[in-house]
């Protein structure tokens, strides 16, 4: 057993209410430099939809993630390492541009420049690539709100097998919103199918980073990840990838996405798992136990044995109590109500997501009934099978009991809330059905729907107590005397010893200047005594 | 031999090899940043399809081949067994095979960044220079290969070409040897080196990172958060300088 540390995330769907801010954020913060103009490190998908990239869910196409070979063993699903080597001239699995979509901007100084006339001028759409005219004809959120559903809501990969039966007509459909960033998998694909091995997790805090410096360009990283969440720079020929914003996490500051949040549905907090567990939970057999292993990976920071088990492989304090308090792990392991995205990738993906009730209750609303009605909601989570098994597509593998499990839940949270905000009595056989507690259900309404920056937010700062030294390397002032000089800023110890030989002649005095050379001061010198060290000298040659 | 070849066949050559030797030194330095494949594959896929594993897999082939042709000396396959005609027939066929397929590649690769509008916007002025030099290498090295060789009469540049290059390295450098040879392999020849003189300076040095660490590395890696150094003074907290890099 080998207990690391992570600092996951979970999106509490329910609460998107596609406003876009995340991703606006997160680019002007990392990606707003040339050659990124296409990236979005966070993305928010209305689902059903293509996506972004375009059916980048589509496995049997991108080749994404790990599989599982003929003797159950864990593979990369693009195949093997002499394979990749092998195709390093032209990678078969990789996404083009267009999959993503051509970054515009628009020809905007020919508004004011051009010459008066009848007509207003209009400002022509120019390629960010290569500056020509070009037609916009997608973007990154080419169908958000379902616009142009009937051609790209049924270009959905997780419709599969549903197709037949969902209706994308207007008053059938339902649909929402999926933000999106790099999962910071347990068991990137990403990094395992890097050749030069610049991408790289990091033991501390489990970021998925990609060193710049040792990037050679091989672009396997963008077709490895199931998620197309590594990006590839077109301007430096290297690959990137959402940091995590791991300054921010450093200091104990939540992502720049979930900072900005307009829904305030994101939290982060340390999740402790087992490092050694990880790849025989990624192994088993059935897609749908992938759930449950991942689970499993996870360690209860509330035992003592496994805070023992923390500190013992390194894990300071203050992490392990952060992890206690983590309302990640409460949503995921506690209430069970958080699900990973696509667990059937095999990355094991560590942002997860509470699945939004809006589709169902949407639908009960619909027949006319009030949508606040557990009995209702409940006879329509079984009824409504669509929106059920496309949220199992997307958050099981397919296992809808899981699914309709966490739905259950939260429509029992909002019954009983409502019961106990209007002073009725309280729905015992409600919370039975559901297999929750009062205490349980309470507890999560409280970090649903109200709690507050520092319980939405656990991030304990990163230890960094020994990169001090580090900074001070080339600080000329860290000498006697200097900014640095933290004894010479003390007024309430004695004054440090006096440097030899430094009581000058003639009222003037001697000092030690920023490169360690002693001089001489004119400030009261008597204009007649010998100046020694005037114009500079070494310690030895000051009298 | 006069002033003129010795400037040419020794001088240049040698200071192109010290170029290159120092050149590559001071890159990895300076500019680990810069250091890629500058792959083009997200803007074009379907030309690199062919072009790159063709230009690649032939350029292979035909390294292998002046390694063997050039550096390889005549004494040494004789004194193998190897017999003349079978050495004449295997170079041949060999080279023929590697000369067509770099010629296709470099041929789909010219092709592609001077027409598609989203790779030449990304190629540097220094790409041209290497592409061009490259194509100019490969053409004139394909032409004796295949007319020579195969249907002309045969030169023999193992009794020429190979003894110039091979003295290069030796430090006595025969140069009447390459200045009787065809003008041909001299205007090869002097791509050749003029190409090492560029080489660390472009993308070319991607083929020093061929990644063969990869076939027995753990698949996933960890690496501890390190403090990193603080910038130098003076340097604007860049370690590196880009080159041809025009954004
Ligand atoms: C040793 C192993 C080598 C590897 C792994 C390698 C790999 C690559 C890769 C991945 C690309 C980018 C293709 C893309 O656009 O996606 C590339 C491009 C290129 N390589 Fe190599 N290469 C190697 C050796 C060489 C050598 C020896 C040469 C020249 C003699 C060479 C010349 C080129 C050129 C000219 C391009 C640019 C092609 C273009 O116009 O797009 N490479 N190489
Ligand atoms: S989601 Fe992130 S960590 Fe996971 S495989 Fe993709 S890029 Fe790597
Ligand atoms: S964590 Fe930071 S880099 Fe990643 S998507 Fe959010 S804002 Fe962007
Ligand atoms: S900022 Fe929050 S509410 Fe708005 S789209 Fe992003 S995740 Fe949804």
């Amino acid at each position: 057993m080998k207990v690391m540390a992570q600092v996951a995330m979970v999106m509490n769907l329910d609460k998107c209410i596609g406003c876009h801010t995340c991703s606006v954020t997160c680019k002007q913060t990392w990606t707003n430099r040339p050659g990124t103009e296409y990236v979005w490190f966070n993305n928010v998908e209305t689902k059903p939809g293509a996506g972004y990239p375009r059916r980048y869910e589509d496995q049997e196409k991108w080749k994404g993630g790990w599989t599982l070979d003929r003797r159950g063993r864990l593979r990369l699903k693009a195949g093997g390492r002499l394979r990749k080597l092998l195709t390093l001239f032209h990678n078969p699995d990789m996404p083009s541009l267009d999959d993503f979509y051509e970054p515009w901007t628009y020809d905007y100084q020919s508004l004011t420049t051009a010459p008066l006339s009848d007509t207003f001028p209009s400002a022509r759409p120019k390629s960010q690539l290569t500056g020509r005219d070009m037609r916009p004809v997608h973007g990154p959120n080419w169908d958000d709100d379902l616009a142009g559903a009937a051609e790209y809501a049924a270009a959905d990969p997780n419709l599969r097998g549903l197709a037949e039966r969902v209706r994308l007509e207007f008053e059938h459909t339902f649909m929402f919103y999926l933000p999106r960033i790099c999962e910071h998998c347990l068991n990137p694909s990403c990094v395992a199918s890097c050749p030069s091995g610049a991408m790289y997790k990091r033991e501390e805090d489990g970021i998925v980073l990609v060193d710049e410096d040792r990037c050679r360009g091989w672009r396997f990283c963008v077709s490895g990840c199931p998620y197309k969440k590594v990006y590839f720079n077109h301007r430096t020929g290297k690959a990137e990838k959402c940091t995590f914003c791991y300054p921010r996490i450093e200091a104990g500051q939540p992502t720049i996405c979930a900072e900005t949040c307009v829904g305030r549905l994101r939290h982060l907090g340390v999740m402790l798992y087992d490092a050694d567990a990880v790849l025989d939970a990624a192994s088993v057999q059935d897609d749908k136990d992938l759930y449950e292993a991942q689970l499993s990976v996870f360690l209860d920071p509330h035992e003592d044995w496994v805070r023992e088990a923390a500190a013992r492989d390194g894990i300071a304090h203050d992490w392990i109590e952060a992890a206690r308090r983590s309302p990640v792990y409460a949503l995921i392991k506690e209430h069970r109500v958080a699900l990973p995205l696509h667990p059937e990738y095999r990355t094991m993906p560590m942002v997860w997501y509470v699945p939004p009730l809006s589709p169902v209750a949407d639908a009960v609303h619909a027949t006319g009934y009030h949508d606040d009605d557990p009995d209702r909601i409940f006879a329509a989570i079984d009824a409504l099978r669509i929106p059920v098994e496309y949220l199992a597509n997307l958050f099981t593998a397919g296992d809808t009991a899981v699914v309709e499990g966490v739905l259950r839940k939260l429509t029992a949270m909002r019954g009983h809330m409502r019961a106990k905000q209007l002073g009725d009595p309280a729905d015992r056989r409600l919370l039975e059905r559901a297999g929750a507690t009062a205490d349980g259900v309470e507890d999560l309404y409280r970090l649903l729907a109200v709690a507050k920056y520092d319980e939405r937010y656990v991030i304990p700062k990163t230890h960094a107590e020994g990169s001090g030294a580090l900074m001070a390397q080339h600080c000329s002032l860290d000498r006697p005397g200097g900014v640095a000089d933290l004894a010479s800023h003390d007024e309430v110890d004695p004054a440090p010893p006096e440097l030899p030989g430094l009581a000058a002649p003639g009222g003037g005095a001697h000092f030690r200047d920023s490169d360690g050379q002693v001089r001489f001061n004119l400030l009261g010198w008597n204009g007649s005594a010998p100046a020694p060290g005037l114009f500079g000298g070494t310690e030895g040659s000051a009298p | 031999m006069n002033s003129w070849d010795l400037w040419w066949w020794v001088i240049l050559p040698y200071l192109a090899l010290v170029t290159f030797v120092v050149g590559h030194i001071w890159r990895w330095r300076y500019d680990q940043f810069g250091w890629t494949s500058r792959s083009t594959q997200l803007q074009e896929g379907r030309l690199l399809k062919w072009g790159g594993p063709l230009f690649h897999y032939g350029a292979f082939a035909a390294i292998a081949g002046h390694v063997l042709g050039i550096l390889v000396p005549e004494s040494f396959t004789r004194r193998l067994g190897i017999p003349e005609n079978t050495y004449r027939w295997f170079s041949s066929v060999g080279g023929t095979v590697a000369a067509l397929a770099v010629l296709a590649g470099v041929a789909v690769l010219a092709f592609r960044r001077t027409t598609v509008p989203r790779v030449r916007a990304t190629t540097s002025p220094v790409d041209w220079l290497a592409l061009i030099l490259l194509a100019v290498v490969i053409v004139l090295g394909v032409i004796p290969t295949l007319g020579i060789n195969l249907f002309g009469a045969g030169y023999d540049y193992r009794r020429s070409v190979s003894l110039w290059f091979r003295g290069l390295f030796a430090g006595n450098p025969d140069v009447p040897a390459i200045t009787h040879a065809p003008l041909i392999y001299q205007v090869h020849a002097t791509a050749a080196w003029a190409i090492l003189a560029v080489w660390p300076f472009t993308r070319l040095v991607h083929a020093w990172s061929l990644p063969l660490w990869y076939l027995w590395r753990p698949y996933v890696l960890y690496r501890r958060r390190v403090p990193a150094h603080p910038a130098e003074p003076g340097t604007g907290g860049r370690r590196w300088r880009r080159i041809g890099v025009r954004y």
